[in-house]
């Protein structure tokens, strides 16, 4: 996880500011390359991104149409097992950073608070209202407040597929490892 | 006064967001858990004292009306229940926390410990206020899958074997829910408990009888209840101690509370209900004879948790106001008494290295504060005066006699199994407490959670135990405003109009 990062902290030359960052690529030394399938992994290369704004879409639209929170949540967190399917989970520890139950905790703070926000304003628990903001050139902007608690389900459920993928996927390979067979 | 009757499930939940945030600072974990319950247990506290003065409390989640939108109900029951839940959950809190800290020193933090107790006291609250069925359920997976990750936590193999049958009729019983759930909403069309009240007795009676029995047997798998125990037994012995201690006073006990919430507003009799008697005695009978003959501590108090779940199964079955108040008394009893035995339980292992009751012995001089923070707690459950078990008991011989032949009988097998009870409780006396000395056997696994044998249990393990054992007294010493306060709730819940009328408001009529 951590060799193929190391050289990314070195300075980058200037001619080669355009060079593909390898945080959006699979990191090409985590696998036996008997086990790689190219097809695969290009395909994830494409779909990564698209499905991350998809499910930011999602997201978004949930208030009036299908999706929000939890199927945003479900469908980035399939963006994530999508790469750890392909490049396994050093890719997977190169794209993600963060500690699995950190997201969980912070997609729970952020729903819990937009629950208990409304009571500042002396309405009940989790009820919402609608913001409206005029912005130049775009017009009239509609915010319910809702999103926020979308958002923070969003989060955790984001964690929640990470944390599987460690438990049961990293989890499992290193255990084969240990016990010597082949991951 | 709304607000504070959403924060017993919300500041629980968020104690559990940020104890998983904090996964690094053990200090931060255990004081955030500490004051989040602290905090409940008064704001549960003044919950039961407004709904004693002023009636039910109700609070509409994001002020969407009750049939339609989620309302969250707190009356003298749930109040008092819930009160009763959080002291225990508090003090097992504590006692987990020391043992801990004995065991692997300060600095040691947990990722899921802290977070997943403080998510099943969510569920608990959850379970108790909520006013809609949906959302019971809902309480009580938020509360299951808490205990899943606590009772699987640092497994060896016996404890996944008791894993697996624990997870398994759970999620069972879970989906029977479920289904019982569509049901109730194809036929009525509501799933808000006032609203059901209504509508359910519109139903045809056969109906009505399959949707309040598929209630029963749900309730009855999560409470014990005999032929449904069966997992119990098995399971919760397995678990660590504070663990146990936790399943053992809270998780059976909200599904008896759910059981009492929904027959007595949804499925109302006149008379008593003779299945449920009959339940009762099984109950009683195969949980007390169960634990006359179990070697291992844990097992035998498993299976007289089991029996006292017949108990109050007996006070709800009497069907009238003082059953009913029975029963409610009782429950809150016997939370309090059972997590106190399974911490001491805890407490004997940790000296004696084993649970095997053939093992032991002599401790009442090698441990004399041990031996008194169990006999308090043996005395209560089997119901000696003037101990808080006994005035819970007699709160149900009284309605027992006075509600005809049928519930005379079976007063009869609670004074029978009261003494089964206490005839265990003196042979777990005398094999542990009395007899020559033994030296603690050595721990044999290791690797696993718990620390046993070694004798090392720090002040506040016992002071927490304690504490438990001073609510227990409490509930004796103030037995008389407790009991009328009971029978206030009891009278509560045998007229679910008042419920009605408090959750619904004009629109009850309809």
């Amino acid at each position: 996880m951590t060799t193929s990062r190391d050289e990314s902290h070195d300075p980058m030359p200037f001619e080669e500011w355009d060079r593909p960052r390898e945080a959006w690529l699979l990191s090409g030394d985590c696998r036996r390359p008997g086990q790689r399938s190219l097809l695969l992994e290009m395909t994830t290369r494409a779909v990564f991104p698209t499905v991350l704004v998809f499910s930011l879409y999602l997201l978004l639209v949930g208030h009036y149409g299908p999706g929000g929170g939890f199927s945003a949540g479900l469908v980035a967190g399939l963006a994530f097992v999508l790469r750890y399917i392909a490049g396994g989970s050093d890719d997977l520890g190169a794209v993600v950073r963060v500690r699995a139950p950190a997201v969980i905790g912070t997609g729970l703070v952020i729903a819990l608070l937009t629950a208990l926000a409304p009571v500042a304003w002396g309405a009940p628990v989790l009820s919402t209202t609608k913001l409206a903001v005029a912005l130049p050139l775009l017009g009239r902007a509609e915010l319910q407040t809702s999103v926020f608690l979308d958002v923070g389900v969003y989060v955790l459920i984001i964690g929640v597929v990470l944390d599987l993928l460690r438990a049961l996927g990293t989890g499992i390979e290193r255990d084969m490892r240990d016990a010597g067979e082949d991951a | 006064m709304t607000t504070i009757l959403t924060l017993p499930v919300l500041l629980p939940m968020l104690g559990a967001a940020v104890t998983v945030l904090g996964s690094r600072w053990a200090t931060l974990q255990r004081v955030v858990g500490v004051v989040v319950l602290s905090v409940v247990a008064v704001l549960a506290g003044v919950l039961l004292v407004v709904a004693d003065e002023r009636g039910p409390i109700v609070t509409e989640l994001g002020g969407w009306p009750a049939p339609m939108g989620i309302a969250l109900v707190a009356d003298r029951l749930s109040a008092l229940l819930l009160l009763v839940s959080t002291l225990v959950t508090l003090a097992v809190l504590v006692y987990a926390i020391d043992q801990r800290i004995a065991d692997y020193g300060r600095g040691t933090a947990s990722t899921t410990f802290h977070p997943m107790y403080l998510m099943l006291c969510a569920g608990v609250s959850l379970a108790y206020l909520t006013g809609d069925l949906f959302t019971l359920f809902v309480a009580f997976e938020l509360m299951l899958t808490a205990s899943y990750v606590l009772i699987t936590r640092r497994t060896n193999a016996s404890r996944i074997r008791a894993g697996m049958t624990y997870v398994t009729v759970s999620l069972l019983s879970s989906l029977l829910f479920l289904t019982a759930i569509a049901l109730i909403y194809a036929a009525t069309g509501t799933v808000n408990l006032a609203d059901l009240a209504g509508r359910i007795g519109t139903l045809p009676s056969g109906l009505r009888s399959v949707l309040g029995l598929m209630l029963l047997v749900v309730f009855g798998i999560k409470a014990a209840i005999v032929p449904l125990h069966f997992w119990l037994p098995d399971s919760y012995p397995n678990a660590p101690g504070p663990v146990a201690a936790l399943f053992a006073g809270l998780l059976t006990k909200v599904s008896f509370y759910a059981l009492l919430r929904t027959q007595t507003l949804l499925f109302t009799r006149d008379e008593p209900w003779t299945l449920l008697l009959v339940l009762a005695v099984a109950t009683m009978l195969v949980g007390a004879l169960g634990g006359l003959v179990q070697n291992d501590l844990n097992r035998l108090l498993s299976f007289l948790l089991v029996s006292h779940i017949g108990f109050m199964l007996f006070g709800l079955a009497v069907f009238d106001a003082a059953g009913v108040a029975g029963a409610a008394l009782y429950a809150a009893h016997h939370i309090t008494v059972l997590a106190t035995l399974f911490l001491v339980s805890g407490l004997i292992t940790r000296r004696t290295g084993t649970v095997a009751l053939d093992r032991m012995g002599g401790l009442a001089r090698s441990a004399p504060w041990l031996a008194v923070l169990f006999a308090v707690p043996a005395l209560t459950l089997a119901g000696m005066p003037p101990t808080a078990g006994f005035v819970a008991k007699l709160a149900l011989l009284e309605a027992g006699a006075a509600a005809g032949v049928d519930t005379r009988i079976v007063a009869g097998v609670v004074i029978l199994a009261s003494l089964l009870t206490l005839y265990a409780l003196v042979r777990v006396w005398v094999r542990v407490f009395w007899g020559k000395r033994r030296a603690p056997l050595p721990d044999e696994d290791d690797a696993d959670e718990v620390v046993i044998g070694t004798a090392r249990s720090s002040v506040p393990m016992y002071a927490a135990t304690g504490g438990l054992v001073a609510v227990s007294l409490a509930i004796a010493v103030f037995a008389g405003p407790l009991t009328a306060l009971t029978a206030r709730a009891g009278a509560d819940l045998v007229d679910p109009v008042s419920y009605r009328t408090a959750v619904l408001g004009a629109r009850a009529s309809r």
